[in-house]
């Protein structure tokens, strides 16, 4: 984001540490949270799971959002802070799908079935792996900048799809236990407390990853002879 | 952009495409209760069907040496009986939320594919049970 010679702040570096600090308190919430009186045990993946979809979602929101100020500015910093959000969203999901799966057989008894829910991430997911693509195929860094923009802006409506597809369609997926529909929460507080603090751990976290893609990605392009 | 560029394009935007057209479409309706079925039969003949709805009280018995499962599917109005061969998945159990996956025989659905639908709902055991209680929740959640 700096102009001349980017380099890594402390601000980077204090809130990844913090995040995962954050990520220590939150495992230890994590794993001293009561088990679940239908599902025991395995409801912990649940601090895991939707910690990642929902930074995941963040970060195609906030990738959204740079694109779109690229768009505006013609700033090659808000492409590359777009870039960075958009990869680490995409891994965030991969987690969140990974950590879906793995409840998913004991609860329901699959692993993976195509019903809204998961059939809306799995597009999700396509069109953020496309997102790559479109920018490795094309060279010119403005060209290449304006293309992924767009992909950023348009992927963006996935999020919304996802996250109501619990409530849209019938799902085997259940609808959030935060309920931000209904403002309910169906949790126990114990485990609610392990939620949010793996969540905050996760924000924390995906932040400090952004600013330091976003400076590893100006670096190379002050390397590459474009003014950042 | 180079051709294998072009080919990776293609078979993502192809991959996405048939995924809202074909996979989205056929899942939007995810599964019908019994009621919907037996609203129009005759849409449903010879095809595969997802059941959803509420495993009823006292209906389930499972053979555990021929795999034979059998219970009653209600959506509160119609009941059908359910004719299963598999393990049931561990959150199986009276009152719980199922999706059957099969077809109908008559008055008798077969199904082969069996999932369980839990709530959003998590709550510790209730309090005043005691520690054997509470492991035994845990170990039939296992």
């Amino acid at each position: 984001m700096e102009r001349a010679r980017p380099r890594p702040d402390a601000l980077t570096l204090g809130v990844l540490v913090l995040g995962f600090l954050v990520l220590l308190m939150g495992l230890y919430l994590a794993l001293s949270a009561p088990p679940d009186r239908q599902q025991g045990y395995l409801v912990r993946i649940l601090y895991l799971h939707v910690a990642a979809a929902w930074t995941g979602y963040l970060a195609f929101i906030v990738a959204a959002v740079y694109a779109l100020l690229y768009l505006v500015t013609n700033r090659p910093a808000h492409d590359r802070v777009s870039a960075a959000s958009a990869e680490i969203g995409l891994w965030l999901s991969l987690l969140m799908v990974l950590g879906g799966m793995m409840w998913a057989r004991p609860t329901w008894g699959v692993y993976w079935v195509w019903e809204p829910r998961l059939t809306s991430v799995a597009v999700m997911i396509a069109i953020y792996a496309g997102y790559f693509l479109v920018r490795q195929a094309i060279e010119d860094p403005e060209m290449r900048a304006k293309a992924a923009a767009a992909v950023a802006i348009l992927g963006v409506i996935n999020i919304p799809i996802t996250y109501m597809s619990v409530y849209w369609w019938r799902s085997i997926h259940q609808t959030a236990s935060i309920d931000l529909i209904n403002r309910k929460v169906h949790m126990a507080p114990a485990m609610l407390a392990a939620l949010l603090v793996n969540l905050l751990a996760f924000t924390l976290i995906y932040l400090g990853f952004v600013r330091l893609k976003g400076y590893l990605a100006a670096r190379q392009a002050a390397k590459e002879g474009f003014d950042g | 952009m180079k051709l294998k560029y072009w080919v990776g394009l293609l078979v993502i935007v192809g991959a996405v495409g048939y995924l809202i057209w074909g996979g989205l479409g056929r899942s939007l309706v995810y599964f019908i209760t019994p009621s919907e079925y037996f609203q129009d039969p005759a849409k449903y003949a010879g095809k595969r069907v997802r059941l959803g709805g509420i495993v009823k009280a006292g209906t389930v018995r499972y053979d555990p040496k021929t795999l034979k499962l059998e219970f009653v599917l209600t959506d509160g109005v119609t009941e059908v009986p359910v004719h299963h061969r598999g393990t049931p998945p561990a959150l199986f159990k009276e009152r719980q939320g199922v999706v059957v996956e099969g077809k109908f025989r008559g008055k008798v659905f077969y199904g082969d594919n069996l999932l369980v639908k839990h709530s959003e709902t998590y709550q510790p055991p209730k309090e005043g049970y005691t520690p054997e209680e509470v492991r035994k929740l845990i170990e039939e959640a296992k």
